[in-house]
This record gives structure tokens, sequence and C-alpha cells, in this order.
């Protein structure tokens, strides 16, 4: 009798938990990439015994990518690859390797903004193209090439807020991921940080109206607003400059001049363009000019 | 280094917090716990069947789950915290202070329970049988004979539970309280090249802090013993 009561009393408790998680999926159909061509020109391409040349070879690459961010690097819990901006330049990369970015050959690991440079220096991951700023600090420890993308922080709230500007918003909580560069600039800017696990529990935060509203680079906000169009709305101005860029370890430099080549390729035939196009399109985000990259050490 | 010794505010900031969380929330999950045993132990049947599926659900669930639970989940049918609005120095104690307190009282309790629970089932039937034999009322025999007894034996897995607790405040850094964890996940960010000595400094903090509760537990055995 008893047993049969703890057994009960589990099945209520799992019912509720699998309830829970299925909050978080946001759902991701139309969002296919572009497809993309693996080169075939890599027998003499790069230097001997340089890491791309040694990837080209073993014909297999791990990337760190986001899963929580629409538009940007998103993997909801169907689908099988995930989906965005950052994962259309990594296969822009990956393609130039002359690997298959469409194939099993690459293995997309999900990295959490805490353990981008562990991954990358630990050599779990060979690049990493998960909305990574790049700062100074991490320079140190890991290598990033780029920008790739130039974006700056806005303000997410709910569409009937009066809030205009996170300027309206001091001494007030607002919603971003805990231990982002996000988070930061919204204490510097006088309201008070909460930091959740991830974006999309922000957006729940925001749309139960626990804090008034979250914020950090504006497309990823803009692929949430478009996602719950009539309830959100982005406001303001950026106020933040992040220079996205792709990371790799700091043991091969030479992967750096590589990046840059293949990114400066992608900015002249268009396919920068159409990714940017395709992925942050649709949230309503004009395709800009491609960034200035930063030139190598 | 410079990560923590250029903010030495942020750093016992962030352990206040965890200190307050673990505060209020022992001190509530300790009376809710004696309730919670009483009913369990108590005479009235369905009131023990009440307390006995509490413990059960609420021990057998992860707290990740009771934290969501509160945070996400209950905002949804209306049960938010969002009375809470106290702001004493530098601390501010608002909505997912107020989830994340009621989230640990909850789940703590349970566990105080079994522990309370524990130390009534040490002490020999023998006992209570004598008490009334010699007239004392359930009453009597409950505050005079059997509960000086268990409390007294259940001053360690109280200790243990209450450590356990205060380890348990770090769930609370994904939920939107800047207690030590989350603190340190900032500065990890920001300070990505001295990722190590940032994790040896919150251990440090952590361990310094169980230490005194270990400490202050095992004062209280030895006040306790008799004889």
């Amino acid at each position: 009798m008893r047993l049969r009561k703890a057994f009960a009393a589990t099945a209520v408790s799992l019912i509720a938990a699998t309830g829970l998680v299925a909050c978080g999926d946001a759902g991701n159909d139309d969002k296919e990439g572009v497809d993309v061509e693996a080169k075939s020109d890599c027998d003499d391409k790069f230097a001997e015994g340089s890491r791309m040349a040694e990837l080209s070879e073993a014909g297999k690459i791990n990337v760190g990518h986001k899963d929580d961010q629409p538009g940007l690097g998103f993997e909801g819990a169907t689908d099988d690859r995930p989906s965005g901006f950052d994962i259309e330049v990594a296969k822009l990369l990956i393609a130039d390797l002359c690997i298959d970015p469409e194939s099993d050959n690459v293995n997309w690991e999900v990295t959490i903004s805490d353990n981008r440079e562990p991954f990358l220096e630990q050599g779990k991951v060979d690049l990493v193209l998960a909305s990574y700023s790049i700062t100074d600090e991490r320079r140190l420890k890991v290598g990033q090439a780029g920008p790739y993308m130039v974006t700056g922080q806005q303000l997410l709230v709910k569409a009937d807020s009066d809030v205009e500007s996170i300027d309206d918003l001091k001494g007030k909580e607002v919603c971003s991921v805990t231990g982002s560069t996000s988070i930061e600039r919204i204490d510097e800017k006088g309201a008070k940080g909460v930091g959740f696990d991830s974006y999309s529990e922000c957006v729940a935060k925001v749309l139960d109206g626990t804090v008034e509203g979250m914020s950090t680079d504006g497309t990823i906000l803009a692929g949430f607003a478009a996602e719950n169009e009539g309830q959100l709305k982005v406001v303001g101005d950026t106020f933040s400059t992040e220079n996205i860029g792709v990371g790799y370890s700091k043991d091969k430099p030479e992967m750096c001049e590589w990046i840059n080549e293949v990114l400066t390729a992608s900015f002249a035939d268009g396919g920068w363009a159409k990714a940017f196009e395709i992925t942050l399109g649709p949230s309503g985000v004009e395709v800009p000019d491609p960034p200035a990259l930063d030139p190598c050490a | 280094m410079e990560a923590i010794s250029d903010n030495w505010d942020l750093y016992f900031r962030s352990f206040g917090y965890t200190l307050a969380l673990f505060l209020i929330a022992s001190v509530l999950s300790m009376f809710f716990g004696t309730v919670l045993c009483a009913l369990r132990v108590g005479p009235v049947k369905i009131m023990r069947a009440a307390a006995t599926t509490y413990v059960t659900v609420v021990r057998n669930t992860p707290l990740v789950i009771v934290f969501a639970f509160f945070t996400f989940a209950s905002p949804m049918f209306g049960l938010t915290f969002n009375f809470l609005d106290v702001h004493i120095g530098q601390f501010d104690f608002t909505e997912a202070f107020g989830a994340a307190v009621v989230s640990l009282t909850l789940y703590t309790s349970t566990f105080v329970c079994e522990a309370l629970r524990s130390g009534i089932n040490s002490v020999p039937l023998g006992q209570a049988e004598a008490a009334r034999a010699v007239g004392l009322t359930f009453g009597g025999t409950m505050t005079q004979v059997v509960l000086p007894q268990a409390i007294r034996a259940s001053v360690p897995p109280l200790a243990s539970v209450q450590i356990a607790m205060l380890k348990n405040t770090s769930v609370a850094a994904a939920f939107g309280i800047l207690e030590a964890v989350a603190q340190m996940r900032r500065f990890t960010n920001n300070f990505s090249s001295q990722r190590t000595e940032i994790f040896i400094f919150f251990a440090v903090g952590y361990i310094l802090l169980v230490l005194l509760l270990s400490f202050a537990a095992s004062r209280l055995e030895k006040r306790w013993q008799v004889a």
C-alpha cells in the first residue's frame, strides 16, 4: 500500500517535470540553413603540419556552439543539428577544410558561456562559434579571430510596457544569463542584473512579469521577439558593442589567418550576407556591411 | 588573483546572500520539519498519511525541479513572490529570493523531519512505556522522556542536513540570485585567465562556512551530552 502511494507520488512529480521541460522547447521548423558544399582542393592548400591540414586530413572536426539563441545558435529538443548565423559561419569554415558540413564528420558540441575557454584549451573543440565576444581578457587564454559580426546589447520588454530604454530601469531588475558579459553591462547602466541559466528562462520571467525586461545582444532579442510576436518587443538603442569572433586554440596560431581568409572570401562572394539574411533576416534585422577583421597577431 | 583582491566587496556580498539564504531557510526548515515530524509520529492517522506523502514526494524530487517549479511554473497560475521587496544596505530581497527560500525550506524540512524521526525511533519503546507506567500523560511522556533523548540523538544527522542545505543554496545561482556560485561564474567570465584562483577562493569560502557550522554542531552535542 505504502509502495503504491510512493509510485503515484513519483508519477505526479514526473508529469510536472516533463511539463516544465516542454515549456523550454521553442520549436524550430522553417529555419533551414544554406546548403554549403564542401571544397575539394585541400590536397596542397594548407601548409604541412598546420592544424588546418591535420583537420582536413582527418576529415573530422569538433565545433562548439550555443543551443539556446534563436537566429544565432539554436538547437531545439527535436533537432538533429543546430541552426543559426553562428552555425552558418561555422559551415563556411568547415567546408573550406573539405569536410561536408552536413555530414556526421562534424561533431557539434554545445558550449555554454562558462566553458568555451576550457573546451578550447583542452582541445575538446577545434573552433568555437558561440556568440563569442572578443575581449582582451579572453585573448590571454585563447585565440579569437574575426569579428564576423558586430552587435550591441538592447532591451527586450513586454509589448505593453512603457519602458523605452535601459535608462528607464535604473535600480530595477533586468534579466540575463549568469556569467555573461551582458549582465555586467546591465549593472554598469544602473539596473540590477538578475542571472538565470539560459535566455529562454529569462524570456519566461519577462512574460510572467516577474522581471521588467531582459537584455543581451540585439540579434538574440530580435529572435525571441519574433518567436513571441505581440507579446514582446525590443526597445532602445544598443548600449554596448560586442565583436563576435571565432575561438580557436592559442596553440594553433596559424588558424587565425585561415579563419580571416575564409571570412574575407565569404564577405566578397556574398556567402556571409546570405547566411545573415536566412538566419537573422526573419527577425527583422537588416543585413549590415561586413565588419572589419582584426589583424592576426 | 586581482579578480578577487580587487573585488573583495563583491566576494563578501555574494557570500552574504548565501548566508542569508541559509539562515532564513535553516530556521524555517527546522520549524516546518519539526511540525512534519510531529504529524508523522503522531496518533492521528490522516495527518500521518499526509505528512508521509509530503515527505515522499518532496524528498524524491530534485531540488532544481523544486526551484524551477516556484520560479517558472507557479507564476503561470498566479503564485508569485512579487510582494517581496526588501532592501537592506547593499542587499535586495525580492521575488527570486522569496522563491529560493520557499524552495529550500520545503525541500530541507523533509530531511529535518526524517532526522528527527530517526532520533525518536532511537529511544527504546520501554522508556515511553515506563513513563506511562509511572503515570505521565502522552504530552508528559513526549516532553519529559522521549523528546529530550530524541533531540540529542538527532543533532549529528540534523547538522548533516543543514550542511547539505548550506551547499544547496548554490542551486539559487541559476535562479536569479547573486550568491557565491553566481558571483564565481561572473568572475570566471570576466577574468578567464584566473579561473583556478577564483575556484579556490570560492571553495575556501564554502569550506569555512561549513567548518563553522560543524563546530557549532559539535559544541551543541557536547553541551547536551548526558554524563
